[in-house]
């Protein structure tokens, strides 16, 4: 089985980033860059596959700029096999992004595609979604567990109260959540190993996907600071509170 | 693994270490390889500097670095100079400042992107460059010389066992290991005990520097300025003084140094520099503007007579891992990138002749032949004068430089720092103001603003050589003073409901990385090892 596992750079999640003072974006020139942490799960959950012997091969793809080279090499590092990089400079929306995957999924026909539940930067948990609908594939999204049973896949989701079990022919979607796996750390001997493996580069237009955005930033800003609480005496002032000032009850 | 260089550090002497000889390898056609391991997550995560850098060095290392985009963008423009008093302040004019504290044809940088861009040139040029990697313990062969160094275990818990996670750290072999970690550099430290290093040298003596990086309103910035003082918050006895630059992008660096030889353990360097801020003077390029990075780290002051040997068999220092800072002239960066273009040269002549693990001679010959040695020992002075009082100090130094040209008959000595605390007993406690949240702040928040993390179960990284010493000297004598000089709030004195039971808390998630817990604790009880790779600060733009 031929597992493709979706990439994407992010704005490493240590580091506490701000609002450009114009509004415009968030300010992430010489930011620390790294893979998105739910696209970790997903590459350890595919790696593991394979060294379990489900899998036969593993296939990084990741999108934007050259520098997102990176991200892939750290994939490889992990256990991928080889990488794809869609290099465009442009801003890529997830719709975009699940159009680019599909036409991917066209050209190298994986039973499986693992991508993080939602990135870290946008937080859109879209992608997955867009990507199953667009393949008319069945989709496991939020997976805290995955398990390969003869010609498909049962999926345990994680849902408001409570846990899901899906079963899912393949070829399917699978979007990872924060318990799935703990990812590995990377060595340096696997590091250096996943400089020989093989990147493919190839761009929106030989793919023939029209990135054009869809929506339009109008505005980013900081959330208004919270304010500073108030030590009330006794239960009458605090339901007196709540209902006039803060008007919950 | 082996490789013929291994380099222990990513900061401007390592990195200039390994670019240096691939230069050479390249123009005499030779192959050399060459391995660059970095504790921090990238190039630059770990490195906090002012920073006015000389460009000397980079000039000679790179003679093209303006048209290939080395991020020196902002020239000096004006120095300023100010004594502070409480309320007030004098500007010494211009004239009157000795040459080491003008800093015309220097640049306003943040030394992290230099490094960044460093680090993306040694790649460029075949180095092997992997961040996120610690030196852990330094590997030597059967005749004693160092073969090189093995990086940290991941993956190991509190308990000390592996985890589930656990990797082995590997072994790095090399004919030579270049040590680049910084001032008090780990393996350093044990490296100057094992050959004896310091023999015939003075003492290191430190400096701990705090630093914030503030956004300001345009009309407000004045890019290229410069601005020094000395004087309040501190008194005459206690070393110290700030730095101001604006730099870049509405950028203002303004930073804070103590020296590390103070003798109140009631001092807090932090809460020093939160109150320095507050001056009319200083406050006013900072009010209406945010703080967006915070973090500190020791620098070396010893200067010229605190160098220790350079070469041991099978390695060298450089950089402040052996201490090339000029402290009069706040600099050490275009030194440490000097350092490493000659240690690279001595090495590159060494493996062109076939030889491996012995030592190169050659470094600390070229070395003292060097502008560099002529600058640091012009300079050498000023510490010891001024680290009695500052201002008496400071006018001694300036007869040196102006009437005797820094060629005074005379060098004068250090002492170890952690010797001068004096105990709480003797000394006056300090009442700090509370922070207003806007333009001073706790040690809690500001630390948030480091990005600094690390794995919680992992074993502290922060050891203590006898854990009783906590309580029954640095607490009953000093009243704890690592829980002051501490920039990170790492260490607490936790104590039970009633107030009995004192304990030392070590909240090493918190640390920076700025190793004066191990400089500065007066019986040298705590050790600073390193912890995983790929922790600690995540320093943007500092």
């Amino acid at each position: 089985m031929k597992i493709l596992v979706a990439v994407k750079r992010v704005v490493d999640f240590n580091v506490k980033v701000r609002v450009k003072a114009d509004g415009t974006g968030m300010d992430t020139a010489n930011l620390k860059m790294s893979m998105n942490p739910f696209d970790e799960i997903a590459v350890e959950e595919a790696v593991k596959l394979k060294e379990a012997g489900t899998a036969t091969e593993v296939v990084a793809v990741s999108m934007g700029p050259s520098a997102c080279q990176e991200t892939l090499r750290s994939a490889m590092a992990m256990g991928a096999d080889r990488a794809i990089l869609v290099q465009t400079d442009a801003e890529l929306q997830p719709l975009a992004v699940a159009k680019l995957l599909a036409a991917i999924v066209k050209k190298e026909q994986p039973q499986l595609v693992i991508l993080g539940k939602q990135a870290i930067d946008d937080d859109s948990n879209q992608t997955g979604q867009m990507l199953a609908g667009l393949l008319s594939w069945p989709q496991g999204t939020f997976a805290s567990k995955v398990k390969v049973a003869d010609g498909g896949i049962e999926v345990t989701r994680e849902i408001d109260g409570g846990l899901e079990t899906v079963a899912l022919k393949l070829p399917a979607v699978v979007t990872t959540d924060l318990r799935l796996n703990t990812p590995r750390y990377v060595t340096l001997p696997n590091i250096m190993k996943a400089k020989k493996k093989p990147m493919e580069t190839v761009t929106p237009e030989s793919l023939g996907v029209d990135t054009t955005p869809r929506l339009k930033t109008l505005r980013v800003q900081e959330p208004p600071k919270r304010k500073a609480g108030v030590k009330v005496a006794d239960v009458q002032e605090l339901v007196a509170k709540l209902r006039s000032e803060a008007k919950v009850i | 693994m082996e490789f013929d260089v291994v380099i222990v550090g990513g900061g401007p002497a390592g990195l200039s270490t390994a670019i240096r000889l691939k230069q050479l390898a390249a123009e005499k056609g030779q192959e050399i390889s060459v391995c660059l391991i970095e504790k921090g997550s990238e190039i630059g995560a770990h490195i906090l500097s002012g920073a006015v850098m000389d460009p000397r060095a980079l000039a000679e290392l790179f003679p093209d670095w303006k048209e290939r985009g080395a991020p020196l963008n902002t020239a000096v423009r004006e120095d300023r100079f100010l004594l502070l008093r409480e309320r007030s302040s004098i500007a010494l004019p211009s004239f009157m400042l000795p040459g080491v504290l003008r800093n015309h044809g220097n640049y306003i940088v943040s030394l992290g992107n230099v490094c960044r861009w460093l680090g993306q040139h040694a790649e460029a040029l075949g180095v092997d460059v992997y961040p996120g990697f610690a030196g852990q313990e330094v590997l030597y062969d059967e005749s004693g010389a160092v073969k090189g160094v093995a990086t940290s275990d991941m993956g190991i818990g509190k308990d000390g066992k592996p985890t589930e996670a656990y990797q082995p750290g590997v072994e790095l072999h090399a004919k030579y290991t270049v040590f680049a970690e910084g001032c008090r550099g780990h393996l350093g430290k044990q490296l100057e005990e094992r050959f004896r290093l310091r023999e015939g040298a003075d003492p290191q003596v430190y400096g701990i520097g705090l630093k914030e990086l503030w956004e300001v309103p345009a009309e407000k910035h004045q890019p290229g300025l410069v601005m020094h003082t000395m004087g309040w918050p501190l008194d005459g006895g206690t070393y110290g003084g700030s730095f101001m630059y604006h730099y870049e992008n509405n950028l203002v660096a303004v930073g804070f140094v103590v020296g590390l030889g103070y003798s109140n353990p009631y001092l807090s360097p932090f809460e020093e520099f939160q109150r320095y801020k507050t001056h009319p003077d200083i406050r006013r390029h900072l009010e209406g503007g945010r703080r967006i990075g915070y973090g500190a780290r020791a620098i070396t002051a010893g200067g010229l007579q605190a160098l220790p040997k350079l070469v041991f068999p099978g390695g060298c220092l450089v950089g402040d891992d052996a201490g090339f800072l000029n402290v009069p002239r706040i600099k050490g960066s275009h030194a440490a990138i000097k350092s490493g273009m000659l240690a690279a040269e001595a090495l590159f002549e060494a493996l062109a002749q076939g030889r491996a693990r012995d030592e190169l001679d050659a470094y600390p010959r070229t070395f003292r032949a060097s502008w560099l040695y002529e600058e640091l020992h012009r300079a050498r002075n000023f510490k010891p004068y001024t680290s009695r009082n500052m201002y008496l100090g400071a006018f001694l130094f300036g007869v040196d430089q102006v009437l005797l040209r820094g060629k005074a008959p005379w060098t004068l000595h250090h002492r170890p720092d952690h010797t001068k605390l004096k105990q709480a007993s003797e000394s006056k406690r300090i009442e700090y103001p509370k922070p207003d949240g806007v333009l001073t702040f706790d040690r809690l928040s500001s630390v948030f603003l480091s990005n600094t993390n690390h794995e919680e179960n992992q074993p502290s990284h922060l050891k203590l050589k006898d854990p009783d010493v906590a309580i029954r000297v640095n607490l009953a004598l000093y009243d704890a003073p690592e829980t002051r000089y501490c920039p990170a709030a790492v260490y607490e004195i936790v104590r039970d409901a009633d107030g009995g039971n004192p304990r030392l808390q070590i909240n090493a998630p918190n640390c920076v990385h700025c190793k004066t817990c191990d400089i500065k604790d007066p019986t040298q009880n705590i050790v600073w090892v390193a912890p995983q790779g790929g922790e600690g600060p995540v320093y943007v733009g500092m």
